[in-house]
């Protein structure tokens, strides 16, 4: 993989002096040349509102936008590009089912199921469902090695579940979510389930099909692709009951004074200009990454974050928080160090040229449960190499240094 | 080297004892502050008698710059008067760069003026760690704007 990194220009400048060491992939990801091309190369040549334009720049810029849509179906392995919503990323993507399926469908003692382990992405919008419509919220806890705790999961099912909303790896842990699981018991009840995918779809590869749920939201700039972007994905059949969140122009078929009609699945919820260059440069990253091979990713994440475990277990008093085993969790590295708080470890780190992030990484509900007040995340992608997590370690003695800890 | 400077012994040691650390349950005054963006929180708690801060509690929890920077505030403003305090904070808002103005510390006389808070002067040279910093002294303000209403 070492040979992709001539694609990021990025990794070549230096931060304080030193190589940069971008540890921060879960935040966002480097972008490679053919994805920053790709937007130029729209700019430049192409730039036109999509849809319903007769003249040449219009077709192309629309073509290149429907394009991108098929690219981005295909790579999860949707059945049809129709069940491929365009969104601003996976918390409008969460927002948008939130609004048009929760809100319209979930009455009074109606359930939700979360686990404590969500994105705030993936709590908060149910907290304002909830509060709008009478329904719950039930969570499922961890067990000691950071996994989701599916002891408790057969006394939350009945006929009270209507939706099941869990993150298929977590930001923080790295742990993956026990999609499989929840999949087969929301069948028992007829709930529906919800996959919020921004940290699985960008390393793992994806297959809607075999996954089994009824949604799954995620963002293009987790992988490779630009901001501003992200995507839904839903069953058809779902889709086409669920209601438009938000209307506007490009999600209609007919206006009236008093009423419209919708347009077909998925344009119905994409009101207003949507985000061509984007999609554009969401469509350039998805080939990079085809191209790659997401089981090439995999391969790769586990061997760097293998090396990144092991190293990391030799720096004294440093305390993992996530699970050890390689094959239930992903690049997402959080730790604690001594007492240097994760921030002053981000700062002594950044001196370094080493960027990791510092905080709670919005999920105040998992570091409550979890009880540490913050964590340091280290995050992995195609393009890191044994270097990067070699000048991390050697930064996180420094840090050890300045607190006194040797 | 900036870390160094960032990091002076004085601080560390601020931040792992923390002085006047706790809660008065008798507070006249209490007020809290987050960072949100770091999760970096600080409470305080004040008893004002006459005009002056006879005592004063905080709690805290977050990085070493927020931490260290309550605790020495703390030291600075127990027995001052309101009207000092206002003052301590102007000079200390000052030296880090929040308030435009002339930095009032002396190089020649080093922990003359804000004693050891001066030791906090090398975080200006980490824009993103100064509101770390300024934390407890947005706290101590609106604490202080309660005081004042309620006179």
């Amino acid at each position: 993989m070492d040979h992709l990194r001539a694609d990021f220009p990025i990794l070549e400048r230096k931060v304080n002096g030193k190589r940069l060491a971008y540890l921060d992939s879960s935040a966002t990801t480097q972008k490679p040349n053919q994805v920053i091309d790709a937007i130029g190369d729209y700019y430049r040549r192409y730039n036109s509102n999509v849809h319903r334009g007769a003249h040449t720049l219009a077709d192309e810029a629309t073509t290149a936008y429907e394009g991108a849509r098929t690219k981005v179906a295909e790579f999860i392995g949707a059945s049809s590009s129709d069940e491929l919503v365009f969104t601003r990323g996976t918390t409008s993507s969460i927002n948008m089912i939130a609004y048009g399926w929760g809100l319209n469908r979930l009455h009074p003692g109606d359930r939700i199921l979360l686990t404590v382990m969500e994105h705030h992405a993936n709590v908060v919008p149910w907290q304002l469902i909830a509060k709008h419509t009478g329904a719950e919220l039930v969570y499922l806890e961890l067990t000691d090695d950071f996994r989701v705790d599916l002891s408790t999961l057969d006394s939350v099912v009945d006929e009270r579940l209507k939706i099941i909303s869990v993150s298929g790896m977590s930001n923080v842990t790295g742990a993956f979510g026990p999609v499989a699981e929840l999949v087969e018991a929301a069948r028992r009840v007829g709930a529906i389930v919800i996959v919020d995918a921004a940290q699985s779809v960008p390393h793992l590869p994806t297959d809607v099909t075999a996954i089994g749920a009824d949604f799954l939201a995620f963002s293009a700039h987790k992988m490779l692709g630009p901001t501003g972007i992200g995507a839904l994905w839903g069953r058809r059949e779902i889709l086409e009951k669920m209601e438009p969140a938000e209307g506007g122009g490009e999600m209609i078929t007919d206006v009236r004074l008093y009423e419209s009609k919708w347009a077909p699945i998925p344009h119905k919820f994409e009101a207003g200009t949507p985000p061509i260059a984007q999609a554009v440069g969401f469509g350039a990253a998805v080939d990079y990454l085809d191209k790659v091979g997401m089981s090439e990713v995999r391969k790769h994440e586990i061997e760097i974050t293998q090396y990144a475990l092991d190293r990391l277990a030799d720096v004294p008093d440093l305390t993992l928080v996530g699970p050890t085993d390689i094959a239930v969790r992903g690049g997402t590295v959080s730790f604690e160090l001594g007492d240097v708080h994760p921030h002053d470890v981000a700062t002594i780190l950044d001196q370094e040229g080493v960027a990791v992030r510092a905080g709670h990484h919005c999920a105040k509900p998992l570091m409550r449960y979890l009880d540490v007040p913050a964590t340091a995340r280290a995050s992995f992608y195609l393009y890191t190499v044994k270097e990067d997590i070699d000048q991390m370690v050697a930064g996180l003695h420094r840090a050890r240094e300045i607190f006194g800890l040797v | 080297m900036a870390l160094e400077e960032l990091y002076r012994e004085v601080i560390l040691d601020h931040y792992r004892n923390p002085r006047h650390k706790g809660s008065l349950t008798h507070a006249h005054f209490h007020a809290e502050g987050q960072n949100p963006s770091c999760g970096d929180e600080f409470s305080l708690d004040l008893v004002i008698e006459d005009g002056v801060l006879v005592e004063v509690a905080t709690q805290g929890q977050g990085c070493s710059i927020s931490q260290a920077s309550g605790s020495m505030m703390a030291d600075a403003i127990k027995g001052k008067t309101v009207d000092e305090v206002k003052a301590i904070t102007s000079k200390f808002k000052l030296m880090m760069s929040i308030e435009e103005g002339e930095n009032p510390v002396d190089p020649a006389r080093p922990g003359a003026v804000l004693g050891d808070l001066e030791a906090l002067q090398g975080v200006r040279k980490f824009p993103v760690r100064i509101k770390c910093a300024d934390l407890p002294w947005a706290t101590l303000a609106d604490a202080l704007d309660g005081a004042q209403t309620a006179s």
